[in-house]
């Protein structure tokens, strides 16, 4: 049967291989980038979902979870804390790889990985 | 061919892989015993009624330090390998449309940007999600007025104070309190309020600055990026 977690957990998984087939197929740099954010987004989600508890409210403590038994109404937050912190990272490396992108580009006045000579061997 | 064959047989690899991992996924019943500690003793220990936010800044306030160190990195680099002399573009004038619009929602989104950050230890939000918008509309204001430019000074010094700042809160907080980043060093105050959750907010104020003056910056290195040197 097809329960929530096997639709947010199969759509990572999902999103991580479409990812990594464009890290592998793709010839131009900035679609290898998107490559990556797609592998990226599809952890995201995979650790989110794996945090999530069936039934349960955002961990966040106001009227309707009272403080004495958050413990048994809020889902885990640490994995929401680590994907906050994922997504920062994701978008330092993203813009890193794209400056290279942009470096790259301007020594060789090309975008094809395929004319990149130096990185054969 | 072969090349097909072998991207086929890693992906369907990497799939059966990963499958295997979640195929026998328990749904589960309880958090386990760290999440469940945070979830009692978080807005005891902290103040925050988000307990993502007190994870983040408290629990693991040596992280997100760690992050921010990150972002600023990346922006440094960025800068270092984007160093444009003369630091002129010229870019086709944007349409009036935009102009107009981004002068009526640039007001708003900073404004949005600022309740998220300010907010962060009440409600969903918090530093890097409120500096991100902040960022949006500085972006906003690139589109929009593309000859124009933010002062990048202005930007470093925003970047540097809040940084700073941060770390300041942290060490204060092994002298006054009871170790670094610890949030008692201000009283928790009552539970719900604006103020309140000790230094949480503050932190969290510095956080938003720094990453929307980070994330102004990266992208104002970008805007700039040097041309083919053909041209």
């Amino acid at each position: 049967m097809i329960t929530l977690e096997y639709i947010t957990l199969g759509t990572g998984i999902l999103l991580m291989l479409m990812g990594i087939w464009g890290l592998f197929t793709q010839k131009n740099l900035i679609k290898i980038v998107i490559g990556f954010t797609l592998v990226d987004t599809g952890i995201h989600i995979l650790m989110v979902s794996i945090g999530h508890i069936k039934n349960r409210t955002a961990p966040i403590i106001d009227d309707a979870v009272n403080a004495s038994e958050a413990a048994d109404k809020v889902v885990d937050p640490i994995p929401q804390a680590m994907v906050l912190t994922a997504i920062v990272i994701g978008l330092g490396i993203t813009a890193l790889m794209l400056t290279f992108v942009v470096k790259m580009a301007k020594d060789n006045n090309s975008l094809n990985v395929s004319n990149f000579k130096s990185l054969k061997w | 061919m072969i090349k097909k064959l072998l991207l086929f047989v890693l992906l369907a690899g990497a799939g059966v892989m990963f499958w295997t991992g979640i195929s026998d996924y328990e749904v589960k019943q309880d958090l386990n015993p760290i999440a469940s500690y945070y979830a009692d003793q978080g807005l005891e220990e902290t103040g925050a009624a988000n307990l993502v936010t007190a994870v983040v800044v408290r629990y693991r306030g040596l992280d997100t330090l760690g992050e921010v160190v990150i972002l600023f990195l990346t922006a440094s680099i960025l800068g270092f390998f984007l160093i444009k002399r003369d630091g002129k573009n010229d870019f086709r004038e944007s349409s009036e449309i935009l102009k107009t619009a981004s002068r009526l929602l640039e007001p708003i989104i900073i404004l949005a940007g600022v309740y998220v950050f300010v907010n962060g230890h009440l409600t969903p939000g918090g530093g890097f999600q409120g500096g991100a918008i902040l960022a949006s509309a500085l972006i906003l204001a690139y589109l929009a007025n593309p000859n124009d430019s933010i002062s990048k000074t202005l930007l470093k010094i925003t970047e540097s104070f809040s940084g700073l700042s941060f770390v300041i809160i942290g060490v204060l907080g092994i002298i006054l309190a009871g170790g670094f980043l610890d949030s008692t060093l201000l009283p928790a105050g009552s539970i719900g309020n604006l103020i309140s959750a000790g230094v949480i907010p503050i932190i969290y104020l510095f956080v938003g600055l720094k990453v929307g003056s980070e994330l102004a910056g990266i992208v104002t290195n970008l805007k700039y990026a040097p041309k083919n040197e053909s041209e």
